[in-house]
């Protein structure tokens, strides 16, 4: 391999993993779980310090910015963390590349699906009045 | 796939290891499934959110978000112990061991801490 004699250690790495790409991807994820670290545990400390779990309480925790804006970080982020580690799974365990392809764009779309559901959900809960 | 992978002794390493894939294909699947049912039951209200509640509170209810829980904070764990080896520390054999059991310990411990309180409180 006469190329590699004068490419650098990471040239010669490369587009060699299973994905064939990826450095950006995995920083992404990384980035992702740091925020999802706070957002996490601000959900779930949220949930324990919430006077009841009734829809009104809820509605009103949601609808004021305290609980809209992070709860809407924590939907976007989730979902493109979730995506990203499942996009892993799928490199790694689906060998046919067809099947690699069409998996990754079911998984996407069910994730921007997803998201968006969640998304309007928060916007009616924030703008859409009493619920 | 390597060859080697089935000459390993067990360890809890390698336990960890594929309970963060599978603890973050439960988180993502169901984890955020049930997350978008529980808003937009929020957003809806009345028979919408009722029917959320009723699910939830359902034993084999209670038994998927203690396991969502438990998912949570053991990912969470062990995601932690990834960032720090992605910064090329904790590989030393003994580290990487205690740190791989601190994990299942701390996520036992952060689930109980989490649910005692509530299952208490239900009843």
């Amino acid at each position: 391999m006469s190329v590699g004699d004068s490419a650098t250690p990471l040239g010669k790495v490369r587009g060699l993993g299973s994905a064939g790409e990826g450095g950006e991807h995995w920083l992404a994820e990384r980035v992702t779980s740091a925020a999802l670290l706070l957002l996490g545990t601000w959900l779930i400390a949220s949930l324990l310090f919430l006077p009841s779990l009734d829809q009104r309480t809820l509605a009103e925790w949601l609808a004021a910015p305290s609980g809209a804006v992070p709860m809407t970080l924590f939907v976007i982020t989730s979902f493109v963390h979730g995506l990203a580690g499942m996009k892993v799974v799928v490199d790694d365990y689906v060998h046919d590349e067809g099947n690699r392809f069409a998996l990754n764009t079911l998984l996407l779309f069910v994730a921007v699906g997803g998201a968006s559901l969640a998304l309007f959900a928060l916007a009616r809960i924030a703008f859409g009045g009493a619920a | 796939m390597s060859p080697h992978l089935t000459v390993w002794k067990w360890g809890p390493h390698m336990l960890v290891s594929i309970l963060h894939r599978i603890t973050g294909g439960a988180l993502t699947i169901v984890g955020l499934a049930l997350l978008t049912w529980w808003l937009m039951a929020i957003a809806e209200g009345g028979e919408a959110y009722a029917d959320f509640n009723a699910a939830a509170r359902h034993p084999l209810g209670l038994v998927v978000l203690v396991g969502l829980t438990w998912a949570f904070f053991q990912h969470l764990l062990s995601g932690i112990r990834h960032l720090a080896m992605d910064s090329g520390s904790a590989f030393e054999l003994q580290t990487n061991k205690r740190f791989a059991i601190l994990t299942l310990v701390g996520s036992l411990i952060l689930t109980l801490l989490v649910w005692v309180p509530v299952l208490g409180d239900v009843k």
